[in-house]
């Protein structure tokens, strides 16, 4: 009786184990990976530190491999515990897709980037930050993270977009940002108060087809790429490869960008950032967009 | 039996070269002789698939566009005399190196009307350039979801009324589905192949121009069906036919 369900339970745990190799993206092997250990994609510059893959091994094993997993597929041990909605899952570095990039949609990111995402965490998600950790070990992990995907031995970070100085705030500028935001139909995702209720929000999915939600602009949380002003400014003009959020440089200028960051800051509850947005948009009674109403 | 086995292989392998060794040396020869074309139908056998219409409820411009010719799913598109809309045909195996890396000028375009895809499937070759146009009077995100391991990388840009046409290219062969996250309903693809391509229109016909001749596979893609190949023989300056047909599930 007991044999026959050992052998069962068995049977079942192969099968499953085909089943889910076989749903996933075609792995790639330690083997692979281990070449491009001593190719110069393994290493990483940021600032006047220089990262080497190889010392990171350790600290990868310690503090990541529970979630991101012994192959940087995202398929970690934990990655389990984290079912979308409520969490997203570890990323998998195999694909070379990243969110918080200072380069053009398509592109990979820098190596400033990626130190930025783990020094930083990510807000609402189960990835910590990680500033605890010395710099020279989060630039060597940097260099680790690269040596998962094939594309870091073909392919060169993009040129980072160029983000002109910031200007004084003025309520022109937070009025302006509104007709930006009206113009650019933001409020399709992130509702018109930009409480991530708009009509497209729902259906939102990333590229590996799991649900996404849109970010929400009052309810106090972080984006999770950063929350200064030009990290904002850097989310929509770059966009967050790997979900719906598209990039807008082809359509938003410069000057316009910036009006834009400051009407968002406006719509966030009270933070370190936004005292003066909020008082001009409070002064100059500023509605939300009206999508219904004609075109200007 | 063993023995028979391995002469049997052994018999069919040597065929294999030499087939493999003449039509290098046919393709090799022709190369220089006047191109030919490959022609023919793709139907589908039995009834359609009904496609079910779209509630496009959550833009109230994509509702208008639409209100007088409601838009429905277009997984299977089925024209005049059953013919199969929106399939594409390429050439998987025989085309040399030089007729299979030899890049067309023309620039496929593919256009965001009325909150849908004009056309639903675009084909191109791999490093084509083509371009991605809106007609609308409401936003669109363009988000092409290739799978990055296999070469061609994932991109996600706006389009909001107005905007300026966007062109690319992809880097290796690869069926790649594109949608729009701001409107669900919205999925078409990027047929990226290599060498020279066509694709069915309403009636299911369809033509390859600028065939080497030569002995080729030619493949039919459907998004819903699938694959299917056919081998046929291009003379100098002639036409052949290759005509497929599907089974409606």
């Amino acid at each position: 009786m007991y044999t026959n369900l050992l052998s069962r339970s068995l049977f079942l745990s192969v099968v499953a184990a085909f089943w889910l190799s076989a749903a996933s993206y075609a792995q790639l092997t330690t083997y692979q990976q281990e070449q491009w250990l001593t190719s110069p994609a393994a290493s990483s510059h940021v600032g006047n530190l220089t990262g080497d893959a190889k010392a990171a091994a350790l600290p990868y094993r310690r503090y990541c491999v529970g979630c991101h997993g012994p192959l940087g597929d995202g398929n970690g041990e934990n990655a389990v515990w984290m079912p979308p909605p409520m969490y997203q899952q570890p990323r998998n570095f195999q694909l070379g897709v990243f969110k918080c990039r200072s380069t053009p949609t398509g592109t990979l990111p820098t190596d400033q980037d990626l130190f930025d995402a783990i020094t930083r965490g990510f807000d609402r998600t189960n990835m910590p930050q990680w500033n605890a950790l010395s710099k020279q070990e989060r630039v060597d992990l940097v260099a680790w993270i690269k040596h998962f995907s094939p594309r870091w031995q073909t392919e060169k970070p993009g040129t980072p977009i160029q983000i002109p100085p910031e200007p004084e705030i003025t309520p022109e500028r937070v009025k302006a940002g509104l007709d930006v935001f009206a113009k650019m139909q933001c409020y399709k995702c992130h509702g018109v108060q930009g409480m991530a209720n708009g009509p497209s929000a729902s259906t939102l999915t990333d590229d590996l087809g799991q649900p996404i939600a849109a970010f929400n602009f009052t309810d106090g949380s972080r984006p999770k790429c950063g929350d200064t002003d030009q990290d904002i400014y850097r989310i929509f003009m770059t966009g967050l490869d790997g979900t719906p959020m598209p990039s807008f440089a082809d359509n938003i200028k410069p000057e316009e960008a910036w009006n834009l960051v400051f009407y968002l800051r406006s719509l966030q509850p009270h933070n370190s950032f936004n005292a003066k947005e909020r008082e001009i948009a409070h002064q100059l009674g500023l509605k939300p967009v009206n999508p219904n109403a004609p075109a200007q | 039996m063993k023995r028979q086995y391995s002469r049997a292989l052994a018999a069919v392998s040597a065929t294999l070269v030499l087939v493999g060794f003449v039509s290098v040396v046919i393709s090799h020869k022709a190369s220089a002789a006047a191109e030919g074309k490959i022609t023919g139908t793709v139907k589908l056998d039995g009834t359609a698939p009904h496609m079910r219409g779209i509630d496009m409820s959550k833009d109230p411009w994509c509702v208008k566009q639409n209100s007088s010719d409601p838009a429905h799913l277009q997984l299977v598109e089925v024209g005049k005399n059953g013919g199969l809309e929106n399939v594409v045909l390429y050439i998987s195996q025989g085309l040399s190196g030089e007729a299979a890396s030899a890049k067309p000028t023309a620039v496929p375009v593919f256009n965001q009307k009325n909150c849908m895809y004009t056309p639903h499937v675009l084909a191109m070759d791999a490093g084509q350039d083509f371009k991605v146009e809106t007609s609308d009077q409401t936003a669109h995100n363009i988000h092409p979801n290739p799978n990055p391991l296999a070469g061609n990388i994932p991109w996600n840009q706006s389009q909001p009324p107005g905007a300026p046409p966007i062109v690319k290219s992809w880097k290796v062969a690869e069926m790649i589905p594109v949608k729009c996250n701001i409107h669900p309903w919205m999925s078409g693809w990027f047929v990226v192949v290599k060498g020279p391509y066509a694709t069915t229109n309403e009636d299911g016909s369809y033509t390859i121009e600028n065939v080497p001749p030569g002995s080729y596979t030619v493949s039919a893609w459907q998004e819903t069906y699938g694959t299917q190949t056919q081998k046929v023989t291009v003379a100098a300056g002639a036409a052949a036919t290759a005509d497929f047909t599907f089974k409606a599930k």
